[in-house]
């Protein structure tokens, strides 16, 4: 390689040092503002550095807006979210990628169709579905409806077209039903798909917001961004609690991130980029 | 199965057992649960949202009022506002948001710089947060009076900013938002995209004397179209849809000046229930989406 000058390298770095910053100091921020009382972050200069006030943080947003119970209602929601979209959009994508059957491109076509149209156009008709079976503000509200969820099932059928016919070929031969061909042979071959269509799954429902927003009544039952959203409607905003909210919302995500950095990526970039 | 049927067949010994799920049908059973959720979650609804755009509400229920909602929503300045808004964030945070993006991914794609994962981490990690929790987090510091941004201007000498409630720089205010929260997620696809291009052309370029720039604008750029294509559709389907930012940030204030098609479509729809009108306004997002997306493919395959 030619001897770059330093002052090139140098240039590079302090821009990519103050790319890191811009984008890592607001989660900081965000934990500084957790961990204080709400007005430190505003008074003027503010204070910088985390503090000791984060419990008490806490037990105030658990009182204001149940912190515990709707952290606990995202957590069950999105779980059985993730396992039930999964299994519902890798059972299709594995019929629409190993399997001649008639219909097959026409409803594939549908589901394509489907990915272009934005999910706000079934928001009202939704909303008079689960009312008129009564289960506005329930949870199976939330969850139903992007079950079957389109990019989920085109990535699943991408994937799948890797499996070798042969494979299933032969596990017929040996005579293994069809069930058994996918629960014990298809999808351990297809983990770390199944791996970053979870995480896909599991981030959109987590972060979900508009149709919860909507469909969702009471507080007992509402998810984390649903009522972060009511904390800064609030006349009076603590910025203790709902920085502390943020947090909660945020931690455990960050967590996961880091330990997996690399499913997760391509995960959320819905396996748009491959590894 | 009738009992008569099973009986020789069972009489025949084990040796091969009748199935009823064969390669032949399997497949039906494998998608029935997607169909019938698509059909009554996503084919249902798109249907019936179409024919309540030309309805409207009488009494307590819904009568047929033909192009009403439309000729209404055609003479609404307020959804003109929202268009304009959106389209505006879609011309101006778009463009920027890409170039953030494309400049990122080539100075981490350099040789120069060493812990390529490390900055690849950092500069994803928006990504992950919850468009509400950004938003949250950029709207405190982004207050007018005691917000941080504010506070390190003034070391620069810049009056307070009235970052959410100036209409001017309300927009701008969102346009920050989005761009922290999404440069990163393109920056990866971008990445991705640089570490498909052949070494070889750049080695030719090298031996050509071609500078640097010149390799930039004439291989990288170039070389870079379709993902530039694909993370451009992502980011106009992303902005047309936009909701949580503005909802959080600003309410769509003031004055509206951050009022977008879908906050209007909600507030139609959630906050007057006025299901025939919003309908109306989500068919008209459709129908843009459709345009553009067709608009885009289409300049893409033209040019291959």
């Amino acid at each position: 390689m030619k001897n770059v000058s330093p002052l090139k390298k140098t240039l590079l770095y302090f821009f990519l040092f103050v790319g890191v910053i811009v984008s890592v100091f607001p989660f900081y921020w965000m934990f500084v503002g957790a961990t204080n009382p709400s007005g430190e972050i505003f008074k003027v200069p503010p204070n910088f550095f985390p503090g000791t006030h984060g419990w008490e943080n806490f037990k105030n947003l658990n009182e204001n807006v149940g912190i515990i119970r709707v952290l606990g209602n995202s957590l069950l929601i999105t779980l059985t979210f993730t396992a039930l979209a999964a299994i519902i959009c890798t059972a299709a994508g594995y019929a629409f990628a190993k399997f001649q059957f008639k219909g097959r491109n026409q409803i594939f076509f549908m589901l394509l169709v489907a990915i272009m149209i934005p999910y706000h156009v079934t928001l009202i008709p939704l909303f008079e579905i689960f009312s008129n079976v009564g289960w506005l503000n329930t949870f199976q509200a939330v969850i139903l409806p992007q079950a079957a969820y389109p990019f989920a099932i085109f990535l699943m059928r991408q994937n799948m077209q890797a499996i070798p016919d042969s494979l299933l070929e032969a596990a017929r031969v040996d005579g293994a039903g069809e069930f058994h061909i996918f629960f014990r042979i298809v999808l351990p071959v297809m983990r770390p798909a199944l791996a970053a269509v979870g995480i896909f799954l599991f981030m959109f429902q987590w972060n979900n917001f508009i149709w919860p927003l909507v469909v969702l009544q009471s507080q007992d039952m509402y998810t984390l961004p649903v009522a972060l959203s009511s904390l800064v409607g609030m006349s009076r905003i603590d910025y203790g609690q709902v920085m502390m909210g943020t947090t909660l919302s945020t931690l455990p995500i960050m967590i996961f991130f880091l330990l997996l950095q690399k499913q997760f990526i391509s995960g959320i970039l819905g396996g748009s980029v491959k590894e | 199965m009738s009992q008569t049927n099973a009986e020789p067949a069972k009489s025949n010994e084990p040796k091969k057992r009748k199935r009823w799920i064969t390669p032949k049908n399997v497949p039906y059973l494998f998608i029935l649960p997607a169909v019938t959720f698509f059909l009554i979650f996503t084919v249902y609804p798109v249907i019936s949202s179409l024919l309540l755009s030309f309805q409207k509400r009488e009494g307590s229920g819904y009568v047929f009022a033909g192009l009403e909602n439309y000729i209404r929503l055609f003479q609404d300045g307020l959804f003109y506002k929202a268009l304009g808004n959106t389209f505006l964030i879609l011309l101006i945070q778009v463009p920027i948001q890409l170039f953030l993006a494309v400049i990122i991914a080539v100075a981490l794609n350099s040789q120069l710089v060493k812990m390529k994962s490390f900055f690849r981490i950092a500069f994803f990690m928006p990504a992950i947060t919850a468009l509400v929790a950004s938003s949250i987090i950029f709207m405190i510091m982004l207050d007018e009076n005691y917000g941080l941004v504010n506070y390190l201007l003034s070391f620069v000498g810049v009056e307070p900013i009235a970052w959410l409630s100036d209409p001017f720089w309300a927009k701008v205010a969102l346009m920050v938002a989005i761009t922290w929260r999404w440069t990163g997620y393109n920056m990866v696809i971008f990445l991705a995209g640089l570490q498909n291009i052949p070494g070889s052309l750049y080695e030719a370029a090298e031996m050509d004397g071609a500078s640097k720039l010149k390799q930039f604008f004439y291989i990288t750029i170039p070389q870079l179209k379709p993902i530039f294509l694909f993370t451009f559709v992502l980011s106009t389907i992303g902005t047309l849809q936009l909701f949580d930012e503005p909802y959080i940030l600003t309410e769509g204030g003031p004055n509206n000046s951050t009022l977008t098609i879908t906050l209007y479509l909600y507030q139609n729809g959630f906050r007057y229930f006025d299901f025939g009108y919003a309908s109306a306004i989500a068919y008209v997002l459709v129908l843009i989406i459709g345009v553009l997306s067709w608009a885009q493919m289409k300049w893409a395959g033209e040019d291959k």
